[in-house]
């Protein structure tokens, strides 16, 4: 021993004291479900597409939605964007918007062509798909992912459902239609139009199994006394009238119109009679205002377009140009609707009923093991399976909430639970994540930044205006994303943690060490979209 | 557009030295900081920064606190660079020994830091640190301030804010705490001796501090930046809101940031919307007696009057903006 006096032992770094030992917590990087991807109904994983968006990797954020959803420019356009509703960056300075970007991307898929090109390994089972709507046709394209042979058949003389027939052109342009269902029958969907299936049973002997997404397509007749000479439509036949004739306005709606009911379908019958000519629209509801099922979005742009909103009336009897409205109530328990006995006469040169629609069940009466539900639905299991072995169904056949987004997703889990069926293995259970909420997000390392305000309406016309994003733009507004509950990489747990217990690598990947974390929690305090999850360390 | 986190993956322009990769972490880990110390988190950043922009030719000179103690256990040391501590007070004329030194022996390019907390730098080395100024020897003095002396049980010091409750300060009936009235601003003193560079910085607000200290180690003479580094234990709230804490004591004023140079305030960063210094002083135990049954607004109404004060003083409403 050649020490100094009074040194016993070998100096050393503080390395060799493993702080580790004092935590009682640690954190732990984790995954939480962003708000958007909880609320979307065809299940898209938004953040992550979101994420590749910000980067300027086009082409891989359109891959991401594609995972989930077959149709991004049609659902950029005619989705309700439940998604950002509940976008947690609503509760700082506006929600992102969602749908713009997803109309974006999916016009540049379009624009440039891009294919769909992961196609499972052949199967050799096949599946028939009865119908062409959003729904069957997103069943189609995954089950052609999990490598199965689909054939569809469409009774009306083009493919798109709902899509073609149900939303109007102004707001879903057909050219986004025809580009995304042609992309789907590329990956070798066979596609039979007017063709009419008229024995399901039949069919069973050609398919493995059979998928039925026939939609809701008979209107809704409701009790009105009518006499005299008058024009009445019904919302959904005019919007197949009109496609029929592709946008030729052959219809005598004349000056003053009324609409009948709450729903989209009435807003989009209102919007489409202003464009046929009317000049006098309104919408007659039974209820208030705030009832309305219609998606506020959609009520707001028809106000703006100068529909009028009379609520809290029915119709009780039309009697040529007269129209007689009775007014409504709730009653003491504020929920029942009765007539208070007052009532009014306007006129009118015609009326739409848009009621809300029923499904033509002409095809599963008598089928053994299809059951028609009260409510003259189509019943199905949770795996989306009817009372027949082998067929499926999904859309607005079975209940739902019959938007075009909660059709694919109903395409896709049927495509899923089909998939399971023809290889004889359970359907995968979905994963339940803890969600990112608005009180996981730090805002402090968040700028305020105005959301992207984007007028779609200057004009009553069926053409769509043009207000797609350029490249910049679209990078700008994806990065307003919080990215909840998902690393963005922005290193603070890195820079902030007084112990240098976290990890960085050349290419940024981020990792505890935990031999000196001491549990103090900062990294998950200052993470600035929750995705730093602190764990005790007992159990 | 800088963004406010410590990096930034979508522009390695915009990303702060504590976000890379290969940043020296001059204070290495298995040192012995409570957990959540902010003065640990200060350190690593201040002496990183000067790191980096001088290509390591830095000296460090540490007085006595609890950045000595829990830095250097016999026989450990976390410290990964060259680092000196001598006594309490004498750092400041350690430093400029240590300066004058390596100027006499023709390193002049090596530039030497003096660190210590507020106890060494308000009380115990304060004429020392005022004849370093004085003479305007080439040393940046850090002072890392959590307002007390932690590492023997919190005791106050002459940085402790009014109405705090310290080990020395225990608020009785008729006594709030720490009495209003009391207490030094050393930031203020420095300049009031004409130096070079006086800052003061926050742990909340990372790239602003590096930014001062790179400015700062590359300046000749006498440079002061002061580190406000909340500290869990001694306020009293959770260890996880370290930097939490130090982001409301900026945004409520109480804390400014702004730099001075020879003695003239020349920039500060603005408060946009100060919020209520109660927010601030509610979540930390020292201050709990303000808000319990004996309390009087009046002291909060006081402690809010320092931070209107300041947010006029040192013009924190915008006009000396960088940005």
């Amino acid at each position: 021993m050649n020490k100094p006096f009074a040194t016993v032992l070998e100096s050393a770094t503080s390395l060799q004291n493993k702080t580790g030992s004092w935590k009682t917590v640690r954190p732990e990087y984790v995954n939480r479900l962003p708000p958007c991807n909880v609320t979307c109904p065809a299940g898209e994983n938004i953040q992550q597409w979101l994420s590749l968006a910000q980067e300027g990797k086009f082409f891989e954020a359109w891959k991401v939605v594609m995972q989930n959803n077959p149709f991004p420019a049609v659902m950029g356009r005619a989705c309700y964007h439940t998604c950002e509703q509940t976008c947690n960056r609503g509760r700082f300075d506006g929600a992102v918007n969602i749908n713009l970007l997803e109309r974006s991307i999916g016009d540049l898929a379009i624009t440039n062509n891009w294919e769909i090109e992961e196609i499972g390994t052949a199967t050799g089972k096949k599946v028939l798909v009865i119908g062409a709507g959003p729904s069957c046709l997103s069943a189609a394209y995954f089950l052609r992912k999990y490598g199965h042979e689909v054939t569809v058949y469409e009774r009306h003389l083009e493919p798109g459902g709902m899509m073609r027939y149900g939303v109007p052109p102004y707001r879903l342009p057909r050219w986004v239609i025809n580009a995304e269902i042609r992309r789907i029958i590329n990956t070798g969907v066979k596609l039979y139009c007017n063709k009419r299936v008229q024995n399901i049973k039949n069919e069973m002997r050609n398919f493995d199994a059979i998928y039925i997404a026939t939609g809701a397509h008979v209107p809704a007749k409701i009790d009105v006394e009518i006499s005299g000479k008058t024009n009445i439509f019904d919302a959904i036949d005019l919007f197949k009238k009109l496609e029929d004739s592709r946008g030729e306005n052959t219809f005598e709606l004349g000056k003053k119109v009324l609409v009948y009911g709450g729903g989209n379908t009435a807003i989009d019958a209102a919007r489409t009679a202003l464009r046929l000519g009317a000049e006098n629209v309104k919408i007659i509801y039974r209820r208030t205002l705030e009832k309305m099922p219609a998606h506020d979005t959609e009520i707001q742009e028809a106000l703006q377009e100068g529909i009028e909103v009379l609520c809290l009336r029915c119709i009780s009897m039309i009697d040529g140009k007269k129209i007689l409205l009775d007014k409504m109530d709730y009653d003491a328990e504020n929920n029942l609707l009765s007539k208070n006995g007052d009532s009014e006469v306007i006129a009118a040169d015609s009326v739409i009923f848009a009621v809300g629609q029923f499904i033509d069940s002409d095809l599963f009466r008598n089928v053994e093991g299809l059951v028609i539900s009260e409510k003259e639905l189509l019943e199905v299991d949770k795996n989306m399976m009817t009372g027949l072995r082998g067929v499926f169904a999904g859309g607005d056949v079975t209940p739902g909430k019959r938007t075009i987004t909660d059709a694919i997703g109903h395409g896709k889990k049927s495509a899923k639970c089909i998939d399971a069926y023809l290889r004889g293995i359970e359907v995968a259970p979905n994963v339940k994540t803890e969600v990112a909420n608005f009180k996981k997000i730090n805002t402090s390392y968040f700028k305020k930044i105005e959301p992207l305000k984007v007028k779609k309406f200057d004009d009553l016309s069926f053409e769509e205006k043009d207000i797609s994003l350029p490249k910049e733009k679209i990078i700008s507004e994806a990065r307003r994303c919080f990215s909840c509950g998902n690393c963005f990489h922005c290193d603070n747990c890195y820079g902030y943690c007084p112990d240098n217990a976290i990890g960085k690598s050349r290419d940024g990947t981020l990792t505890f060490n935990y031999e000196y974390c001491k549990g103090c929690g900062i990294c998950s305090c200052e993470c600035p979209c929750g995705a730093i999850k602190m764990v005790s360390q007992i159990d | 557009m800088t963004s406010l986190t410590i990096g930034n993956r979508l522009d390695d322009q915009d990303a702060a030295e504590q976000s890379k990769y290969d940043r020296h972490n001059s204070l290495t880990s298995g040192h012995r900081a409570c957990q959540g110390c902010g003065e640990a988190l200060a350190a690593r950043c201040v002496i990183d920064a000067a790191h980096r922009v001088t290509g390591g030719n830095i000296a460090v000179v540490n007085a006595t606190g609890c950045l000595e103690v829990f830095s250097c256990v016999y026989p450990e040391n976390s410290w990964r660079v060259p680092w000196l501590h001598s006594l309490f007070g004498n750092t400041a004329a350690v430093a400029t020994g240590v300066a004058s030194a390596f100027a006499l022996a023709g390193s002049k390019d090596t530039r030497v830091i003096a660190q210590g907390g507020d106890g060494s730098t308000f009380d115990i080395g304060l004429g020392c640190l005022s004849g370093m100024f004085d003479r305007n020897d080439d040393v940046l003095y850090v002072c890392y301030d959590n307002q007390a002396y932690m590492n023997t049980g919190v005791q106050r010091s002459s940085a402790t804010p009014v109405f705090a409750r310290t080990a020395t300060t225990l608020p009785t009936k008729g006594y709030m705490g720490n009495s209003i009235g009391t207490g030094k601003n050393v930031p203020a003193i420095a300049m009031a001796h004409g130096i070079p560079y006086v800052a003061t910085a926050s742990i909340a607000n990372i790239r602003d501090l590096e930014e001062k200290i790179s400015k700062a180690i590359l300046l000749r003479g006498s440079r002061y930046v002061h580190v406000h580094v909340p500290c869990p234990l001694g306020w009293g709230y959770p260890p996880s809101e370290t930097i939490r804490m130090a982001r409301m004591a900026v945004e409520c004023g109480l804390f400014p940031l702004f730099e001075a140079e020879n003695g003239v305030l020349v920039g500060s960063t603005p408060v946009d919307n100060p919020k209520p210094v109660d927010d601030y002083l509610r979540i930390q135990r020292r201050f709990a007696h303000l808000f319990g049954k004996n309390a009087s607004p009046d002291s909060i109404e006081a402690l809010q009057q320092i931070a209107s004060r300041n947010i006029e003083k040192y013009r924190l409403s915008g006009e000396l903006s960088h940005e």
